[in-house]
């Protein structure tokens, strides 16, 4: 196979900024439809044989995420208090991107999900509107992304979920102890449980085999092609293509435009910091929902004062955060839920707004254990365990293989007050302003967390559990699901994109990733990422042959 | 915001940049002396003076009355490669609590030598004394991965924290993966 290479002085036909979970998409659909393909990537390319079982590196130094040390984050709860150094956000900085790492939840959206404003109202303090899409926009590329990248899943099994086309491409996952238990106690509360949709290969697929349980997922590379990244799926068929040249070690710090409002190409500093310019005739920017809105706002000119495609001064507003919690179980046997995929049963019951609950929210919970060996010891006990000595070590000794947990993932809904903003003193180790992130939760997400934990203590206590423990409701993570800041819309006043990623201030600029989302849904936005890449590389696939771009 | 969970995790430890956590592992193979099994005989960073303080409260922390401890995991060996590597911010907050430490020992048992010279149950009293502290906090956070974290960083060895929780190292498994889904019904099916 020989990959592309391009000189940077060539006029690529597409320039790709980010190979994460969308851009690797846009890759392998632009290249095949036979353009000349650029994609710059902040982080390495790295491969199976690269990745390990090491929980140290992975799950608690930044082995496979953005590094604090060389990218400070600084995060505020609102523009009256100063920012602070602290890792709110983190995403996956490889070829891949988060793809590589992520737990590997593939949740299709609700038909709700994209009209939630009509179907609920107003939320005080929130700007929730309805997508200017509908479900059956996307159902096509949901199926497409499945059937590229290897979904396993069970089609029907969830009452909830919306029409599907086509069912998924292989079967679920073989249950858990967590599912057994979780599925049993569900349906006797009258509940519908149902197999978890996860990029993961149950049966061999195109070339690639099936898992084999290891059960290192989350926050970790497979090792053996079976998770179901872009770096192992649709990538390596963008590079077959001969037009498709993935450039990794590529940091991006401005897009350039001509005195005609058009972009014309990214200056990036490359592996030894040097400043390259490429050139291209079209953008795509798929840098992940805090990356993309950071690299607009540095990419201020004269034409473009406030920042590239930012005439609304929308860009960076709404972030949404990655909500939910944590509630965790003792069992009588061994359950070993360290072995094989996170999660293999979840429900979406809770799913859907409902105005009797006296607020806005809703979300799925999942059967799951996260944890490995030290970060249970240290993180996943029960509050009042000992926290040293022989009851300590009996204490997570006993609940290690015994421990399961219940996940929830709930709405956070979009607020002009939650942004993405260049930190005005501190630097990254380039020299570039720092992300600052200002976030507050509003009320309706928090009320919606607390309501959702008690049904899933409910669940575990149907499931048997012997001792029931947990995230405190006013517990806030990292986030790791990022959404907003370059709202899709149909108003270019109070919108950055259209809904096909196409920014309305500048012809020839698309903005595709999860910074287009105009609600959260209920988290696990890969699929919906995903899909609206297919869709927006089929669009522009188009427009481009008919010389519309 | 409550630092919880995983991010409680990363507070308690130095946040290092990946080069440094690569160094750490490279330091495995190029330790100066090593024993048969690789493990190093010599402390690249503490003295022996801090090493037994350290080792002293690792044995208090996981102890062995039930079988392997930290002491068998080598977990002082761990803390020291994280302290010559990628955690190496963390040397003046164990100088300080060492210091802290030894004042404490004055005061409690003026009449004992060092931390190793004191019986279990004064080893016990002076962590008791110091459980609240952030110096602890981190030295627990250690101990801990030095037990639990993979033995190419120095400690679990032999896997011994592994065994003890019964996580089983492999690379693949087949199900049933646990009690609950080898004795399902036909009906949970």
């Amino acid at each position: 196979m020989t990959t592309a290479a391009f000189h940077p002085s060539d006029e690529v036909d597409f320039l790709v900024i980010g190979a994460g979970a969308s851009g690797g998409v846009m890759a392998k659909e632009l290249a095949t439809a036979g353009f000349r393909v650029v994609v710059l990537e902040q982080g390495p390319y790295l491969h199976e044989s690269d990745y390990s079982h090491d929980e140290l590196k992975y799950t608690i130094l930044p082995g496979l995420t953005n590094d604090p040390k060389v990218q400070p984050i600084t995060y505020r709860k609102s523009e009256r208090e100063p920012a602070k150094l602290n890792k709110a956000i983190e995403y996956g900085r490889q070829v891949g991107g988060g793809s590589v790492h992520f737990t590997a939840n593939y949740w299709c959206f609700h038909k709700s999900d994209f009209q939630e404003r009509s179907l609920f109202g107003d939320v005080a303090g929130a700007s929730l509107a309805d997508w200017p899409i509908r479900y059956q926009d996307l159902e096509p590329f949901y199926t497409k992304a499945e059937y590229d990248l290897g979904i396993s899943g069970l089609s029907g099994a969830n009452p909830f979920e919306a029409p599907r086309s086509k069912p998924y491409p292989l079967p679920p996952m073989p249950v858990k102890s967590s599912g057994v238990l979780f599925e049993s106690a569900t349906r006797r509360m009258g509940l519908h449980p149902f197999p978890a949709p996860l990029a993961v290969l149950s049966q061999p697929y195109k070339g690639r085999a099936a898992c084999v349980h290891c059960g290192f997922c989350e926050s970790f590379g497979c090792e053996m092609q079976a998770k179901s990244s872009t770096l192992v799926s649709v990538i390596p068929d963008a590079e077959a293509t001969g037009r498709c040249e993935i450039r990794p070690n590529s940091y991006v710090r401005k897009i350039e435009v001509n005195a005609h409002g058009k972009v014309t190409g990214a200056l990036y500093f490359d592996q030894n910091r040097k400043e390259v310019f490429q050139r291209t005739k079209v953008v795509v920017l798929c840098a992940n929902g805090v990356e993309s809105a950071k690299l607009l706002l540095l990419s201020k000119s004269n034409q473009f004062p406030n920042g590239l495609a930012n005439s609304s001064g929308m860009v960076g507003t709404h972030l949404m955060w990655d909500l939910g919690l944590l509630a965790e179980g003792l069992f009588e046997h061994q359950a070993n839920e360290y072995k094989s995929v996170q999660v293999t049963r979840l429900i979406h019951d809770y799913y859907e707004s409902d105005p009797h609950r006296g607020f806005y929210g809703g979300g799925g919970i999942d059967a799951r254990f996260d944890f490995y060996p030290a970060g249970f010891a240290l993180a996943g006990l029960p509050p009042d365990a000992p926290k040293w000595g022989l009851e300590f070590k009996k204490t997570f000794g006993h609940y290690f293989t015994r421990t399961i947990s219940l996940l929830s993932h709930t709405s956070s809904l979009p607020m002009e007050s939650n942004t993405v903003t260049l930190d005005p003193t501190v630097k990254d180790s380039w020299g570039l302003p720092a992300v600052r992130i200002t976030y507050a939760q509003h009320p309706d997400d928090a009320a919606t967390m607390k309501w959702i934990l008690q049904r899933q203590h409910e669940i575990l206590a149907t499931m048997g559990a012997t001792k029931i423990w947990g995230d405190p409701v006013d517990a806030f993570y990292t986030s790791r699901h990022l959404m907003g800041t370059c709202r899709m819309g149909t108003n270019p006043a109070r919108s950055v994109v259209n809904s096909f990623g196409r920014a309305h201030d500048v012809p020839n600029l698309f903005i595709v990733d999860g910074s287009n989302f105009v609600t959260s849904a209920r988290q696990q936005p890969t699929a919906t990422i995903q899909a609206l890449a297919y869709r927006a590389a089929d669009n522009m696939s188009r427009m481009a042959k008919a010389g519309e771009l | 915001m409550p630092l919880t969970r995983r991010e409680w995790i990363l507070g308690s430890l130095g946040v290092a940049a990946m080069q440094q956590v690569l160094h750490a592992q490279q330091h495995a193979g190029h330790a100066a002396k090593a024993d048969a099994d690789g493990h190093p005989l010599a402390f690249e960073y503490l003295d022996v003076g801090a090493a037994g303080i350290l080792a002293a409260f690792a044995s208090e922390i996981i102890p062995s009355d039930d079988g392997p401890g930290a002491t068998e995991a080598g977990a002082v060996y761990f803390i020291d490669r994280t302290l010559a590597t990628f955690d190496s911010e963390k040397r003046e907050q164990y100088k300080a609590g060492l210091l802290q430490t030894e004042a404490l020992r004055a005061k409690l048992f003026p009449n004992s030598p060092n931390v190793e010279g004191l019986s279990r149950e004064q080893r016990q009293a002076v962590i008791r004394g110091l459980e609240s502290s952030e110096f602890f906090e981190v030295l627990r956070t250690h101990v801990v991965l030095g037990f639990l974290a993979n033995p190419e960083y120095g400690g679990n060895r032999q896997k011994v924290g592994w065994k003890y929780i019964e996580f089983d190292d492999q690379m693949a498994f087949d199900p049933p993966f646990g009690y609950y889904d080898a004795h399902q019904s036909k009906e949970a099916k």
